[in-house]
């Protein structure tokens, strides 16, 4: 709760500098000490509410549980990464550099309430508090007609999905006469509730929008492509993720009692979007294409919590929000420093580089999922969440096959970077503080691949 | 102890020869020296009982850091130890580009391997079965041939789709019994046998095809042939004679202990494409003119012949392919040295542009010789011993089909000597094709084929101390 309110105070804070500090270089320290006050909060909630079980606040409708206060932490400890790693690069992308990270400070606001209501009213704030911001940071690179489209095509699929939100919510309210996630009693009813199952269906179909998940993950890729770099990757890592915790906890808390009726569903929107993900990945000449195609299908892997409903799921998604948002920022953090995005441009990086290529293979082996990398841990448990709760082994196999698909256009950026001659020219070198922080990023998907256990503790 | 050291061995000796380029070959070499007397003196002590270490590492994902070692992991450890001495030896007077990332990664293949056969945990043998993969990948694809990229890309998302797939077989095992030790040998084991005879039947395609393309098994094997050739000539030793062990291994180890009833339900199945593969194999050796090739497919009819005589499980059988399993390990690195060395010296591997060593290199003509007679399993070579436990096997097999099965084995027998004639014929004999001035081997190349010929005799004359080795 106290992190909510930080983080809008950093957000109120930010704008303000923005006509206060006329210097770029103490913008940015400031920034830094901010989102790493974010962090320290994050760890200090967690740590005072270790020994509760759940607090709820106004009303209930906010109720902070262990899950909450560990995805908060991991969040906000991928964020500090991210802004590290890019705050550079934020404040090169156009003239209003406080703003941007103002912005990203509001859409944390939305993610913790993603990650704690319990009222679906907060569940819809939540969700158009991390949206809004993030249709501005699409299209902050004005000059750029690419950037102005995405930004107008995310505005709109994210407004027509938003509809599809608000029906669902108020066909669930019709149902039981409850805003409550926790007061929906499903379990006495003999029959499901015509009303209610149409309200799940269309839920379904509006956090399908927002995790991008097949057949409505239409927008993504052409939205990845044109928002400035150092957007696309938060909005393909964090606030992806966020969604996902946010999917997570409307149905494991409420429509558990009626899963029958609604995971056939979902199991073909997953098996869809590994499917497509993955094998529309491989064909792609751009390495940022690739990396939206193949947020896509790792958004499949990562609905195996949400179809399995258990508590492996749950530690699998606390595990792939720190592998997948660690791997993907470094690696976005690399490509951006690229002059050509295209896998021709990684070109014998190897050979001019060897130490960041070194660390972009950590990055697309976790990615691909190879065992003793963060990446192999999730895929883990995501699968044995879903063989564990029994009815989809078909699902877990088709997975595994499609994760063999992904090694194919993971690889790639490998086989580019070892076995090809090239001038892998980058825009400007990297400094030793990046290099660091790539190598924390490098590091910490080994302890998350040797370790998970530390990252999933006690739920 | 002595198993950890096992695995620690090459692993700080890898992460070492990253850091220092000068001295990798020097650790390399030293290294597996150690390596090869620390596994010999398990072998001799072997029999005093198995060695077994664990340790708890993921409680909560009921994940072990377990090992063992009984007689088979033991002599495939030696094999693997000694193998890799053989290969840093041979290159001791060569030189590499990059020299200490291809010494680094060749050891860190060489702890993959050494964890695959000594693991007893099945998530810990998943782990290491990768770990084994992905520097063979790179030293393939960075010093390999022309067509490196696209071949190793090749062999490696083959093998890749085989292990996912192993991988949920192994993660629906270890569900069934939670607990802090789900995954450990002795689990696996009793949760397999209590699985019904559909499951078990089911859960086998989901291992056995890890395994089958892993030796290879036709037709799971058209990535082995181009993968050999393209690869430098350590990596193919790597890959011929220990990686394509991994395989036949685990289903010894793992897969006929876990899923007795689908080992059962499958093993006409799984003969039946050993057979073809063996006379198919041999049918393609008989018509190759490119020596690596040749030396690839004569390597599936072998493999082949393994599998058949493990799934007829008799015990005969199966303590010939353990038996043969090393041999096969030792024959096949003899030709690899060989053949590098033809190549070296006469820069094609094309048998018809050959000829005529017999009279240009006259030693190098007879450890080939001799080499390839132990490839056709001649008496008093050590490939008899293994092959006539393997047909001794089957013939007194309880198996259904069991003449059938020897016979049409036999026939590999008599192709594999036709074959490997045929080559020689070409290769050693007739006329020199240059007559160009060409070195006979070095003294670091004699040293290695000497260690390989001695074996060879020595087994073959005196088998006793590999027969108890496997024995246990």
């Amino acid at each position: 709760m106290i992190l909510i309110i930080t983080a809008s105070i950093i957000g109120v804070v930010l704008l303000f500098a923005s006509f206060l500090l006329k210097q770029t270089s103490s913008l940015l320290h400031l920034v830094t000490v901010l989102f790493a006050a974010l962090f320290g909060v994050a760890i200090w909630e967690s740590l005072q509410a270790s020994a509760i079980l759940t607090q709820s606040f106004y009303l209930d409708a906010i109720r902070v549980d262990r899950f909450t206060n560990q995805f908060n932490v991991l969040v906000t400890g991928c964020l500090f990464l991210y802004i590290l790693l890019m705050k550079k690069h934020i404040a090169a992308v156009g003239k209003y550099k406080a703003e941007y990270f103002a912005l990203i400070a509001f859409i944390m606001v939305g993610i913790f309430m993603l990650s704690s209501f319990n009222s679906l009213l907060v569940m819809f704030l939540g969700i158009e508090i991390v949206s809004i911001p993030q249709y501005i940071l699409a299209g902050s690179d004005k000059e750029n007609l690419k950037s102005t489209e995405a930004s107008l095509k995310y505005f709109l699929m994210g407004a027509f999905s938003t509809g599809f939100l608000l029906m669902g919510i108020t066909l669930l309210y019709g149902a039981t006469g409850n805003f409550m996630v926790s007061e929906f009693n499903f379990l006495q009813a003999t029959t499901v509730n015509p009303l209610a199952l149409g309200g799940v269906l269309l839920l379904i179909i509006a956090f399908g929008f927002k995790v991008s998940a097949a057949p409505m993950h239409l927008w993504t890729p052409d939205v990845y492509d044109g928002t400035p770099t150092p957007f696309t990757a938060f909005m393909a890592t964090l606030v992806k993720v966020a969604a996902f915790v946010g999917f997570m906890r409307l149905f494991q808390t409420s429509f558990t009692a009626i899963s029958s009726s609604w995971s056939l569903v979902l199991s073909v929107v997953i098996a869809l979007t590994l499917l497509i993900g993955n094998i529309t990945a491989v064909f792609q000449q751009s390495v940022k294409r690739m990396l939206a195609y193949s947020s896509i299908a790792q958004a499949g892997f990562m609905l195996f919590a949400i179809i399995s409903l258990n508590a492996i799921g749950r530690q699998g998604m606390l595990v792939y929000t720190i592998a997948y948002s660690v791997a993907s920022i470094s690696f976005f953090a690399i490509l951006i420093k690229m002059k050509d995005y295209t896998y021709d441009g990684f070109n014998g990086l190897a050979k001019k580089q060897p130490y960041i290529a070194a660390l972009a293979t950590i990055y697309m082996l976790s990615l691909a999922g190879i065992p003793l990398t963060g990446g192999f841990m999730a895929k883990y448990y995501m699968l044995k969440a879903v063989l564990f709760q029994g009815s989809y082994m078909w699902l877990a196999i088709f997975a595994l096959l499609m994760a063999a698909v992904s090694v194919y256009y993971y690889f790639k950026v490998i086989i580019a970077m070892y076995f090809k001659e090239g001038e892998a020219a980058t825009v400007e070198p990297f400094s030793k503080e990046e290099q660091v922080y790539l190598t924390i990023g490098a590091l910490s998907l080994l302890v998350v691949g040797i370790f998970p256990s530390l990252f999933t503790g006690s739920i | 102890m002595i198993l950890i050291s096992l695995l620690a061995l090459p692993f700080v000796a890898a992460l070492l020869s990253f850091m220092l380029p000068k001295q990798a070959k020097t650790l390399a070499l030293l290294s597996s020296a150690i390596a090869v007397l620390i596994t010999l003196y398990l072998s001799m002590h072997i029999a005093e009982g198995a060695l077994d270490v664990s340790q708890a590492w993921l409680p909560d994902l009921g994940i072990q850091f377990a090992l063992h070692a009984d007689g088979l992991s033991c002599s495939l450890s030696l094999l693997t130890a000694l193998v890799s001495f053989l290969v840093f030896l041979n290159l001791n007077n060569k030189e590499v580009s990059k020299t200490n990332s291809f010494y680094g990664l060749l050891l860190f293949a060489q702890t993959g391997l050494m964890g695959v056969f000594l693991a007893s945990d099945g998530m810990l043998f998943y782990f290491f079965w990768e770990l084994a993969l992905i520097p063979i990948y790179f030293l393939s694809s960075i010093w390999g041939g022309e067509n490196r990229i696209k071949v190793t890309f090749k062999f490696f998302i083959y093998t890749f789709i085989g292990s996912v797939m192993m991988l949920a077989g192994l993660i629906y095992l270890g569900l069934q019994t939670p607990g802090a030790d789900a995954f450990s040998y002795h689990s696996l084991v009793a949760v397999g046998n209590s699985l019904s005879n559909t499951q078990q039947i089911s859960l086998f395609v989901l291992f056995f095809l890890a395994f089958a393309i892993k030796m290879p098994i036709f037709p799971f094997h058209t990535w082995q042939p181009d993968a050999y050739d393209e690869a430098p000539t350590s990596v193919t030793i790597f890959l011929s004679a220990l990686m394509v062990k991994m395989g036949l291994y685990a289903v010894l180890r793992w897969l006929m202990p876990v899923l007795p009833e689908g080992v059962n339900y499958w093993s006409n199945a799984v003969i039946i494409l050993s057979i073809i593969g063996i006379i198919y194999a041999s049918i393609i050796a008989l018509q190759q003119t490119n020596i690596k090739r040749f030396i690839a497919y004569s390597s599936i009819a072998h493999m082949g012949l393994m599998c058949a005589a493990a799934f007829v499980q008799n015990d005969l059988a199966i303590h010939g392919v353990k038996v043969q399993m090393f041999t096969h390990g030792i024959n096949i690195a003899g030709m690899w040295l060989v053949v590098s060395i033809i190549e070296n010296r006469f820069q094609t591997k094309d048998m018809n542009a050959l000829g005529g060593i017999a009279t240009i290199m006259p030693k190098l003509a007879i450890a080939f010789v001799i080499i390839a007679f132990a490839n056709i399993a001649l008496p008093l070579t050590n490939g008899f011993v293994g092959e006539f436990m393997l047909f001794a096997g089957i013939f007194s097999s309880t198996h259904p089909n069991h003449i059938l099965y020897m016979v049409l084995a036999g026939l590999g027998v008599i192709l594999g000597a036709a074959y490997t004639l045929r080559m020689l014929q070409k290769v050693v004999f007739g006329t020199a094709s240059s007559t160009q001035e060409v070195k006979d081997i070095s003294i670091n190349e004699w040293c290695v084929l000497g260690i390989v010929l001695s074996l060879i005799i020595a087994l073959g004359v005196y088998a006793k101390p590999l027969l108890t080795l496997t024995s246990f």
